[in-house]
């Protein structure tokens, strides 16, 4: 049995990953990628954390997150596709209002 | 070295290698398909932890829609010279790198703590729709019920469409006599 430990330490690594790639990046694409990988990571934590202690409620959180991800998702791509129609690029660092 | 570790750390490789690509790779469709090599990784994480339904869940909802998503928007989107071009900001960039290795530090301080040490669970759950089911619909009944009506909505009526600013809404291409929803 792989102690609890080793896998929040992997979800630990994964979630600074995730982080590094949204302060690097630029892309908004991107960075919606590694928003992902931060709330996988978080994912991977609850899961660990409700086998350690025989619970289902980490599961169910994880159910939650997964709705939340992917509602996001949809909501953030569509801003993007918006944002890309009205100026044309896609850097983030030109984007400071949500108003054209 | 059990078999059940031996996994483990080849899904940890993988994970964490998959996770770096998505990051580093230049070009959005790459990291678009090393996300989906990640999103596999952890399902199989969840196979190994005995979460059975989520591991399903997670390879249907991230594997066929957000990925397929991300490439549909790469393809719409055609990204250019987001990350070659010139950095107004290189300075704050280069800030990143140490305060994501601090935010790595502080989470290894947090997880040396001795709460998380010891061996694994005496008693484990598996995760099969029957037990994740009862536990939605039992315990998680409310927040079950606001997360299936809180997606779908989206605002409507046509002031809102009217009153949209140019650019925002889709004209058709071929209209001759103007937009009726932009005036334009």
């Amino acid at each position: 049995m792989v102690p609890t430990s080793y896998y929040v330490g992997v979800s630990a690594v994964l979630f600074v990953i995730g982080a590094l790639g949204v302060l690097v990046r630029r892309n908004p694409l991107v960075i919606f990628m590694s928003i992902e990988i931060m709330l996988n990571a978080a994912n991977l934590a609850f899961v660990a954390f409700g086998e350690r202690h025989g619970s289902i409620n980490g599961q169910a959180l994880v159910f939650f997150v997964l709705c939340v991800a992917a509602a996001e998702v949809a909501v953030g791509l569509a801003i993007i596709v918006a944002i890309f129609r009205l100026r044309r690029r896609l850097s983030v660092d030109e984007l400071s209002l949500m108003r054209g | 070295m059990t078999a059940g570790l031996v996994t483990f750390w080849i899904l940890a490789a993988l994970a964490v290698a998959s996770a770096i690509g998505v990051v580093l790779k230049r070009n959005p469709i790459h990291s678009a398909l090393f996300l989906v090599v990640h999103l596999a990784t952890l399902a199989a994480f969840f196979l190994k932890m005995r979460a059975e339904f989520l591991a399903t869940a997670q390879v249907i909802v991230y594997a066929g829609a957000i990925a397929i998503l991300f490439v549909f928007a790469i393809m719409v989107l055609i990204p250019g010279r987001e990350e070659t071009g010139t950095d107004a900001l290189r300075s704050q960039r280069l800030l990143a790198v140490p305060v994501a290795g601090l935010l790595l530090v502080l989470l290894a301080v947090m997880l040396r703590s001795t709460l998380f040490a010891g061996a694994g669970p005496k008693t484990s759950v598996a995760g099969g729709v029957a037990t994740i089911g009862r536990a939605l619909f039992t315990d998680y009944l409310y927040p079950f019920e606001v997360t299936s009506v809180a997606p779908p909505r989206r605002p409507r009526g046509r002031d809102s469409a009217r009153q949209a600013p140019r650019g925002l809404t889709w004209c058709p291409p071929r209209t001759t006599s103007g937009c009726r929803r932009c005036s334009s």
